[in-house]
């Protein structure tokens, strides 16, 4: 998908040069994206480590510890299906906090490792169960508390106040976990009405 | 750099401002003293995070290599002008803003692509415009859906998804949506 996407982007760009007579543009456009790209991962390479350093105090400190501990009882009615003292639930629970951080590299082993725990209670080892649907229904929408690599992006690009996406990011963030809960919770209850 | 947001000089700054510039500089400090008050080795804890940090950074680079080269040869050639002017009258039906539009096709797919078509929108729209702050809005509220679920099911070799790609693909259009009409509430206020 993203080949399709991206050749067509590059082709067409080529194409419409071509049949709009500026041929000559082609290689001049090639050149000066790719000197913005890394003018552009350079500046940003640095608040990047800085937020990153920054998660690396609080994951020390405890945080993510914390949030998951806070989070089991929410997992708890989400995840019926899982033994409350399971370490699966433990698992999710990490997981889900990782996830709400941001904390990109460490949340995906923490999801990896959900998933071997769900894995484990699978009885149908090559289809996913409702539990990992729900954990992936979580996981691809969830509630991002502070998206530190936008607001790192706009304060590069000169944004008056890069932090002020906070609020309505929230809210956006919040009703797209909404949808992904009720969008679940339907499809778990049609398969259990088909048995 | 601009780390820490500052309010245009002269104007008063109403309230939401004062609020998110000060989430920034509060987390900065609160994150430090919580490490301090909690014996965690703050500098080296920093370090070692950073250090990550510049790995991510330092994988970005080839996807911002190809999307922006291939923004770059779409606009300067107003080819993108010319497909956005295509889309506007779908895109107005739904609230969003056409430039914005090719952005919620990249997100699912590719958390960097649609980082390096986000960087291409606030270069050329400017962050402070509706349609960077809404594409700001999309791509911090929204997740790499169809990757992460690749990637979370095939590292315990399961085939069948169910239906986790089509509720996180919902809640994706979902979050769509809600990003752009909670970016036309806010966007001038703050």
């Amino acid at each position: 998908m993203m080949n399709a996407i991206w050749a067509a982007l590059l082709v067409g760009g080529v194409v419409h040069a071509g049949l709009s007579g500026q041929a000559g543009v082609v290689t001049r456009a090639l050149a000066e994206g790719c000197a913005q790209a890394v003018r552009l991962s350079l500046e940003l390479l640095g608040l990047l480590a800085f937020w990153s350093g920054l998660m690396g105090i609080a994951d020390e400190a405890g945080l993510t510890r914390a949030l998951a501990r806070a989070l089991i009882p929410v997992s708890r009615r989400l995840f019926s299906g899982v033994a409350p003292d399971s370490p699966a639930m433990g698992a999710v629970a990490f997981a889900l906090s990782a996830n709400m951080l941001g904390l990109g590299n460490a949340a995906t082993p923490l999801g990896l490792r959900a998933m071997r725990e769900l894995q484990r209670l699978n009885p149908t080892p090559d289809r996913a169960s409702p539990a990992m649907c729900t954990l992936l229904a979580l996981c691809t929408s969830s509630v991002t508390l502070v998206p530190t690599g936008v607001i790192s992006l706009r304060a590069v690009a000169g944004a008056s106040s890069p932090a002020d996406i906070l609020l309505p990011t929230l809210v956006a963030t919040t009703y797209s976990t909404l949808v992904a809960l009720v969008a679940d919770g339907y499809f778990r209850s049609r398969l259990e009405a088909t048995g | 750099m601009h780390l820490s947001p500052v309010p245009a000089a002269g104007a008063a700054a109403p309230a939401g401002d004062q609020l998110s510039a000060w989430v920034v500089p509060a987390l900065v400090a609160g994150v430090v003293l919580w490490g301090l008050w909690r014996r965690v080795p703050v500098y080296e804890a920093f370090v070692r995070g950073a250090r990550s940090g510049v790995a991510t950074g330092l994988r970005l680079i080839p996807y911002l290599v190809a999307m922006l080269s291939a923004v770059e040869l779409l606009s300067s050639t107003q080819a993108l002008e010319q497909l956005t002017r295509l889309l506007e009258p779908a895109a107005a039906l739904a609230g969003i803003p056409a430039p914005v539009l090719p952005l919620m096709l990249l997100r699912p797919l590719s958390g960097a692509a649609s980082m390096g078509y986000l960087a291409a929108l606030l270069r050329r729209y400017g962050p402070d415009s509706l349609v960077g702050f809404t594409a700001s809005v999309v791509q911090g509220s929204t997740e790499t859906t169809l990757y992460v679920v690749t990637v979370y099911l095939g590292s315990v070799g399961i085939r069948d998804a169910r239906w986790s790609v089509a509720a996180g693909l919902l809640a994706d259009a979902g979050g769509f949506l809600a990003a752009c009409a909670a970016s036309r509430l806010w966007w001038g206020r703050t």
